[in-house]
C-alpha cells in the first residue's frame, strides 16, 4: 500500500476559503444560507466555512448535521450494527438554499440519501453540494456545485481526508492499494 | 449486528446489545422530533403483528414504529383469525410463514409461544409479551427512559411494585435492569410474590415506605382487576393502602423518585391521579420512547442479515 | 426382524441368565418348544431347531408394566390395544396393565370384558385396571367384584385424582372385597390449580404456572394414612417428588399393603430440561428438581420403590405441537424404558443390574398377585433378551407405538432389547 500526500494543511485551509467565496459568489442573500455538515467529515468541514464566512462577511450562517445512516441504500447487506451519530437540525429548512457539506464526493449514494432526508426538514428552495474532494466513478446522476479538488482516481485508489477535528491532521491522501 | 435473531426475553441477553439497542433507540427519538417523523430503512421489509391477546397500547406503538421505519406491515389479531374455528397454531404459522414474511411481532398469553414459533418459522421474531413470561420491549423501553433521566443504567435503585407473579413487565425489567448492573427490589403483597423470585438475584420487601425510602425509580405496575376478589387481594382499598403509590405517601416522603408505569393505569388503585399527573412521572415519556426502541429493534433485527449460522 | 409366530424348537443360545425370581446369574442355554420353556442347561443342537445366539447377552424374564395407556376405546389414533402391545415388545415387555381413562372409561364389567377379548389376539399378556368410580366422576363406587371376576387386576381413576377423602376412604375399604390395590393418582386438584411444571425457579423464569411438589405430597399422605386405616392395598403410581418418597418410606416400615412405581422419565430428566419449553416433557405429575430426582433413585435403591412403571401415554402430534398450556400431559415410554432406567440406575448410580431386573420383572408382577417364577420348564415362555452394555442413540425408527411424542429422541442410551419372547411370539429389534 502507498500513500501519497495531495493537500496539506495549508491547501485545505486554501480550499476552503476558495469554497466559501464560490458560496458566496453564487448566492447573494446570505441570510438564507443553511450549512448541513454529512457524517463524519463534512460535520467539520460545514463548521470551518461557517467560521470563514463569518470572517469574510461577518454573518453567521445557520449550521446542521445530518447523519443519513437511517437512509442508506446498502443497509440491509451489511454485517455489523452502523454507529449513527445522529441529525441534529433544530430549524426548518422551509424557503432556505442549503449547502449540503461533506468530504468527498465519489458514488454518489450518500449524497442520495442526505437529499432524501432533507425532506424531512421541510422544503428548501434550493440545495447545493459542497465537497472538499471530488475523485469521479459517480454511480448516479450527481454533480457538486463546489469543489475543493478534482483528483481522478483509477481502480484500486482510493481518497482518504483527515481533519484535524477528527483525526488530528489536516491532509488529503491518495491511497493505492498495489504498486 | 446483534447476537441473536430474534428478541424472545431478555433473560440472559447480552449487555451490549441491550445499549446497542437503547442508543440507537435515542436517535430515533431524534427521528420522531421531525417534521416529517419517518424513514426509509426498512422498505421493502413485511412485518406481521401477530395478536394472540388484545393489547391496543403495545400493538400501536409497534405499528407506528414500523411505519416510521417504512416497513409493511399486517396485523392479525385472535379475535378476528381462525384459531377460533380450531386451526393450530402451527398451521397459522406456517400459513404466515407462506406469505412471505420478513418478521413476526406476536403477543400471546402463553409463556414460550414466541419460542414455539421459531420452531415453525425462519422469521426474526420479536416477542411483543408471553403471557406470565417476558415483555422484553417493555423493559427495555423502561431502561431507556431511566438511561434518559439517569444518564446511567449501572447502580441505580428500582423498585418494582405489584402483583410480581403475573407480570412478564417484571420478569424482563428483572433480566433486564440485573444484565445492566442496576439493583431491583420487589414490593407487593406476599402471595404475589413467587416463592423462587430470590434465584433472579433480586431483594423482596413488603414494605412500600421502605422501598421508596430505598430507591431512585418505582415502576408500579398494573394490578389486574379480575385479581380483585378472587382471593389474591382482598379489596381495591386494601391494596392501595398497603401498596398504593397516593399523594400522601409521596409528600410524607419529601424526597425525588421517579415514576414508572407500564400502562394501562387503574387511577386510585396502584396509583393516583394527582401522582401520575404529577412532576415526578415519566409515564408519557415511556410512551414516546416505547415508539423509538421499537423502531430500533425492527431496524436492528430486521435491517442487517444475520452472520451466515447464526 | 419385527413380530414373528415362533418355530417348534428354538435355541436361545450361550446367555447369561439373570433369573430374578431365584436371585441367581448364570450361563445356560433354554430351549423352547411350542413356545413353552423345554429345558435350561447346556444343549446339543436338534438339527430342525432356530438358534438364536445370547452370546454376551442377558436372557432374563419378560418386564411387566403396571401402568400404561393404549388409548383403545376412544383414541385409536394415539394407540391401540395391538400397537401398544409391539410397542411393549419393542420395549422387553411380556405383560402390561392398562389404565382405564378410556373413552368410554373402563368401569363396567363389559368394558373389562371388551380389553379381555382384544387383549387374547395380542402378542403380550394384557391386564385391563378398572375404574373406581363410573365415570371417573370420583363419586359412585362402580361395580368392583364383577369387574375383578372379568379379569380387572387393579382399580385406578388414574389421570383424575380422587380428591374427595370420603370416597378414597370407601374405595379403599371396598377393595378388601377382593384384595387388589388401590391405586391414586396424587395429586391435590387445587394445590396443583393451573400448573404445568414443577413450581420452582425454572417455573419462575419460564412464566408457566407451577405444580408444587406439595400438591404431590399431602395426597399421598392422605392416601396412605387411608390405607393404613382401612388396611387395604394401596399402590402409589409415579411418584415425582422427595417428600412423597419420604413419606412412603416411612408408612414401609410399619405397612406391607403400601407399594409405589416411578416412570423412567423422572428419574431421567429434571425441571431444567423444560428450560426450551419442549411440550414432550409435559407430564403429570411434572418432572421436578434435581433433588427430587436423586430422591426418587435413592428410593428405587433401596427399596422403597417396587417397580418401574413407564406410564406409557401416546398423544397425536397435533396435541403436542402447540403452546405448552393446550398440550396433552403424558410422553410415550415402553420403546425407550430399559434403555434409560438402566443408564441411570445400573450406569450412574451403581445399581446392580439384577436389581434393576426385579423392579421391571418380579416385583410388578408380585404386588399384582401374577406369577413370576417364570423360569420353569413347562411354562409359556415371557423372554426378554438385552444387550445391557450398547450404546444408542433413540430415535423415531425405535418408535413403534402409533405415536412420536418421545422427549428421548436423539438422547443417548446405554443398553437394549434385542428379543422379547410372548405367547409363542418373538419380537426382533432391528
Amino acid at each position: 500500500m502507498k500513500k501519497i500526500v495531495l493537500m496539506n494543511k495549508e491547501a485545505v485551509a486554501r480550499s476552503i476559503t476558495r469554497l466559501c467565496h464560490e458560496i458566496l459568489e453564487k448566492n447573494v442573500n446570505s441570510k438564507d444560507i443553511v450549512l448541513i455538515g454529512i457524517h463524519n467529515r463534512g460535520v467539520p468541514l460545514a463548521q470551518r466555512i461557517q467560521s470563514k464566512v463569518n470572517e469574510m462577511i461577518g454573518v453567521q450562517l445557520e449550521r446542521g448535521s445530518l447523519d443519513i445512516t437511517f437512509h442508506r441504500d446498502d443497509f440491509r447487506e451489511r454485517l455489523v450494527v452502523p454507529e449513527v451519530k445522529g441529525t441534529d437540525i433544530s430549524f426548518t429548512l422551509n424557503d432556505k438554499v442549503v449547502i449540503l457539506v461533506d468530504d468527498v464526493l465519489y458514488s454518489g449514494r450518500t449524497v442520495r440519501a442526505a437529499l432524501d432526508e432533507l425532506n424531512s426538514f421541510g422544503r428548501a428552495s434550493m440545495v447545493q453540494l459542497a465537497v472538499l474532494v471530488d475523485r469521479g466513478h459517480r454511480e448516479l446522476p450527481i454533480k457538486a456545485d463546489y469543489i475543493g479538488k478534482n483528483i481522478p482516481t483509477h481502480e484500486g485508489e482510493h481518497v482518504n481526508v483527515t481533519l484535524e477535528e477528527t483525526d488530528d491532521i489536516d491532509s488529503v491522501l491518495l491511497i493505492r492499494e498495489k504498486e | 449486528m446483534l447476537e441473536q435473531k430474534h428478541l424472545l426475553g431478555l433473560e440472559g441477553y447480552p449487555g451490549k446489545d441491550i445499549q446497542t439497542i437503547i442508543d440507537t433507540a435515542f436517535n430515533f427519538r431524534e427521528v420522531l422530533d421531525r417534521p416529517i417523523k419517518k424513514v426509509p430503512s426498512l422498505q421493502g421489509v413485511t412485518i406481521v403483528n401477530l395478536f394472540f391477546e388484545n393489547s391496543t397500547r403495545t400493538r400501536i406503538s409497534f405499528e407506528l414504529a414500523q411505519k416510521r421505519l417504512s416497513a409493511d406491515t399486517v396485523n392479525f389479531s385472535a379475535s378476528s383469525s381462525s384459531l377460533k374455528k380450531g386451526e393450530s397454531f402451527k398451521d397459522t404459522s406456517q400459513n404466515i410463514e407462506a406469505m412471505k414474511i420478513d418478521a413476526v411481532v406476536m403477543r400471546h398469553p402463553t409463556p414460550g409461544s414466541p419460542k414455539h414459533l421459531t420452531n415453525f418459522i425462519d422469521s426474526v421474531i420479536i416477542n411483543a409479551g408471553d403471557g406470565t413470561h417476558e415483555h422484553p420491549t417493555q423493559a427495555i423501553l423502561d431502561m431507556m427512559s431511566l438511561y434518559e433521566k439517569f444518564g446511567k443504567l449501572k447502580g441505580l435503585r428500582i423498585g418494582i411494585v405489584g402483583d410480581i407473579m403475573h407480570s412478564r413487565v417484571a420478569l424482563s425489567n428483572i433480566h433486564g435492569l440485573k444484565t445492566m448492573g442496576a439493583k431491583v427490589t420487589l414490593c407487593g403483597p406476599p402471595n404475589l410474590i413467587p416463592e423462587h423470585i430470590n434465584d433472579l438475584g433480586v431483594s423482596y420487601s413488603n414494605n412500600l415506605d421502605e422501598v421508596i425510602e430505598w430507591a431512585d425509580a418505582l415502576n408500579v405496575l398494573r394490578i389486574q382487576k379480575e385479581r380483585m376478589g378472587r382471593g389474591l387481594v382482598p379489596s381495591t382499598r386494601e391494596y392501595r393502602s398497603f401498596f398504593g403509590i397516593t399523594s400522601d405517601r409521596i409528600k410524607n416522603h419529601k424526597k425525588e423518585i421517579v415514576i414508572m408505569h407500564p400502562g394501562p393505569m387503574n387511577r386510585g388503585v396502584e396509583i393516583d391521579g394527582s401522582v401520575a399527573d404529577g412532576d415526578q412521572t415519566i409515564i408519557l415519556d415511556q410512551v414516546l420512547n416505547g415508539v423509538a426502541s421499537r423502531m430500533s429493534i425492527l431496524y436492528l433485527l430486521c435491517g442487517g442479515k444475520t452472520v451466515e449460522g447464526v | 426382524m419385527g413380530l414373528e409366530k415362533i418355530s417348534k424348537n428354538v435355541l436361545l443360545k450361550g446367555g447369561t441368565i439373570v433369573d430374578p425370581y431365584h436371585n441367581k446369574t448364570y450361563k445356560a442355554d433354554i430351549w423352547l418348544k411350542n413356545g413353552d420353556i423345554f429345558d435350561i442347561g447346556n444343549f446339543d443342537i436338534p438339527s430342525s431347531s432356530d438358534i438364536i445366539d445370547c452370546t454376551g447377552k442377558v436372557v432374563t424374564h419378560g418386564f411387566c408394566d403396571l401402568h400404561v395407556h393404549f388409548r383403545e376405546p376412544g383414541r385409536e389414533d394415539k394407540e391401540t390395544i395391538k400397537t401398544g402391545s409391539i410397542a411393549g415388545m419393542a420395549g422387553g415387555f411380556t405383560r402390561v396393565c392398562v389404565m382405564p381413562n378410556t373413552n368410554p372409561p373402563l368401569d363396567s364389567p363389559e368394558s373389562v370384558n371388551f380389553i379381555m377379548k382384544k387383549a387374547q389376539e395380542c402378542p403380550i399378556h394384557i391386564h385391563p385396571i378398572g375404574a373406581v368410580t363410573k365415570g371417573q366422576d370420583g363419586r359412585n363406587l362402580t361395580e368392583m367384584g364383577l369387574m375383578y371376576q372379568e379379569g380387572a387386576v387393579a382399580f385406578s381413576d388414574d389421570g383424575i385424582p380422587i380428591q374427595d377423602g370420603a370416597m378414597m376412604r370407601i374405595a379403599l375399604e371396598y377393595s378388601k372385597l377382593i384384595d387388589v390395590p388401590v391405586i391414586n393418582h396424587a395429586e391435590d386438584e387445587c394445590l396443583r390449580a393451573e400448573g404445568v411444571m414443577n413450581e420452582g425457579k425454572i417455573s419462575t423464569r419460564l412464566g408457566l404456572p407451577g405444580n408444587p411438589d406439595l400438591a404431590e405430597s399431602s395426597m399421598v399422605h392422605r392416601d396412605l394414612e387411608l390405607a393404613d386405616f382401612t388396611g387395604a392395598k394401596i399402590h402409589v403410581p409415579h411418584v415425582s417428588s422427595a417428600k412423597a418418597v419420604d413419606l412412603i418410606r416411612k408408612m414401609k416400615q410399619q405397612n406391607d399393603n403400601v407399594t409405589a412405581e416411578v416412570t423412567p422419565h423422572h428419574i431421567f430428566f429434571n425441571e431444567e430440561d423444560l428450560i426450551t419449553y419442549d411440550t414432550n416433557l409435559k407430564v403429570a405429575p411434572p418432572i421436578r428438581s434435581e433433588i427430587d430426582r436423586m430422591a426418587l433413585i435413592s428410593a428405587a435403591k433401596d427399596g422403597t420403590i417396587d417397580c418401574i412403571a413407564t406410564d406409557h401415554a401416546p398423544h397425536t402430534v397435533e396435541d403436542k405441537e402447540t403452546t405448552f398450556d393446550l398440550a396433552s400431559f403424558g410422553m410415550i415410554g415402553l420403546e425407550s424404558c430399559f434403555g434409560v432406567v438402566n443408564k441411570v440406575l445400573c450406569k450412574e448410580s451403581n445399581m446392580n443390574l439384577i436389581d434393576l431386573i426385579c423392579l421391571l420383572t418380579m416385583q410388578p408382577r408380585n404386588l399384582m398377585g401374577f406369577d413370576s417364577d417364570l423360569f420353569c420348564k413347562g411354562s409359556s415362555a415371557e423372554i426378554t433378551i438385552i444387550d445391557a452394555e450398547e450404546d444408542w442413540i433413540f430415535s423415531k425408527e425405535h418408535i413403534k407405538s402409533k405415536s412420536i411424542n418421545s422427549p428421548y429422541i436423539g438422547k443417548k442410551l446405554i443398553g437394549k432389547i434385542k428379543y422379547t419372547i410372548s405367547k409363542s411370539h418373538i419380537y426382533k429389534n432391528s
